[in-house]
């Protein structure tokens, strides 16, 4: 599944209300971690079905971050039925981004 | 400022130990170390390959960098504060600024983490372990920085451009280094991190509060797992993960000796060095042909 990028316009249909879990990698290009974190993202959304995968840059979104108390990046949130399901600050490994999902 | 193939964080047996193998494979090799860690306390070394008659660790160090430096490595004393990659590595240290293909990071064993009430609930949400990281999300708000030592210094200078207000808490222990003029420096214990959801301030022994949006811990010098995060190698608490060659999920980067956990023993690091030698010898061939 590809990844989708994640926006203002966007958040409401692609995220809160999807049908699936999705996960929304918080990042901006300044962000030496994020940079290592969007592979891992990229290659596990080739693995995982069931699960939408979505980016989502503070830069360019800062109210979206400010809603979601996002004050780190990389923050990854999952997000079921419209809430925050799980949440982890930090890269995070594909093992680590599995047992988020719960998968 | 002159790019070597390989610099190394670290003069202790895994960073040294590293150096005699890529010098002799031909490498250009940077050590750079701030002091001799762990080993300076060791005064008696009995439990190490070859010691007819044991030596103190400084000893053992300090013939290790002759040997280092007859075979060909550069030495310098420095601190790093800061490492990021963009078509190679850039360290950035107290004397200057230094770029490799390749690094490894052998710094020791990192230092406990400051154990203040709050402070590991909050992390991420006003806790932060990196200025030029964070303070992004801390345009015109209130950030004081924790630590003594430059390397706090360092990360207030990363700050005070964006920041609206900025101190610096010692939690205690004298400032051993000039702080930015015009920056406070409180120096009194801190009983807690305090904030719910996010920090809202600082509760100190004797009672007395500031309010604050964020707080930036820079305690003591950078050691190898702040410069890991700094740069998105994956670590597991206080320890950076690497894979059997010693190599970290960044390409080209790689660390050995305590900073990867196990045993805490020279001989352990001085094999974890030669591991991460032959590799990084691999990484820079490869990238010398491309």
């Amino acid at each position: 599944m590809s990844v989708i990028k994640v926006t203002e316009q966007n958040f409401e249909a692609e995220v809160l209300n999807s049908d699936v879990p999705v996960l929304v990698d918080f990042w901006a290009v300044w962000c030496g971690p994020c940079q290592m974190q969007g592979p891992i993202i990229d290659e596990l959304s080739e693995e995982v079905s069931g699960v939408k995968f979505g980016k989502l840059n503070v830069d360019e979104n800062m109210s979206l971050a400010q809603k979601y108390r996002v004050a780190s990046i990389p923050t990854l949130l999952v997000f079921k039925d419209g809430k925050i399901a799980a949440s982890a600050i930090g890269l995070q490994s594909k093992d680590g981004l599995k047992k988020l999902l719960g998968v | 400022m002159s790019e070597y193939d390989v610099i190394i964080v670290g003069n202790g047996p895994a960073g040294l130990s590293a150096a005699l193998y890529t010098s002799r494979a031909g490498l250009s090799t940077l050590v750079i170390g701030k002091d001799q860690g762990a080993l300076a306390k060791a005064e008696r070394i009995e439990n190490y390959f070859g010691m007819a008659e044991p030596i103190s660790g400084c000893e053992l160090v300090e013939n290790t960098k002759i040997q280092a430096r007859n075979l060909g490595a550069d030495l310098v004393t420095d601190e790093i504060f800061h490492i990021s990659w963009n078509q190679g590595f850039t360290l950035e240290g107290r004397a200057g600024s230094y770029q490799a293909k390749a690094v490894l990071l052998a710094t020791g064993s990192a230092r406990k983490k400051a154990d203040i009430d709050g402070i590991s609930r909050l992390e991420g949400h006003g806790v932060s372990y990196c200025a030029i990281c964070d303070a992004f999300f801390y345009r015109g708000r209130k950030v004081a920085v924790l630590g003594n030592e430059e390397y706090a210094v360092h990360e207030l200078g990363q700050l005070l451009p964006v920041a609206g207000s900025a101190v610096l808490l010692t939690n205690g222990q004298e400032l051993q280094a000039d702080a930015p003029e015009g920056v406070p420096v409180m120096t009194g214990r801190i009983r807690s991190i305090d904030g719910q959801e996010e920090v809202t301030g600082v509760t100190f022994e004797d009672g007395s509060r500031i309010e604050l949006d964020g707080l930036f811990v820079a305690l003591g010098s950078a050691g190898a797992v702040d410069l890991a995060r700094k740069i998105g190698a994956l670590t597991d608490g206080r320890k950076i993960e690497t894979d059997e060659s010693m190599a970290t999920n960044v390409p080209g980067l790689y660390a050995a000796g305590d900073c990867t956990g196990g045993l805490l023993q020279i001989s352990t690091a001085v094999g974890e060095g030669a591991k991460a030698a032959m590799s990084m010898i691999k990484f820079v061939r490869q990238q010398k042909k491309e």
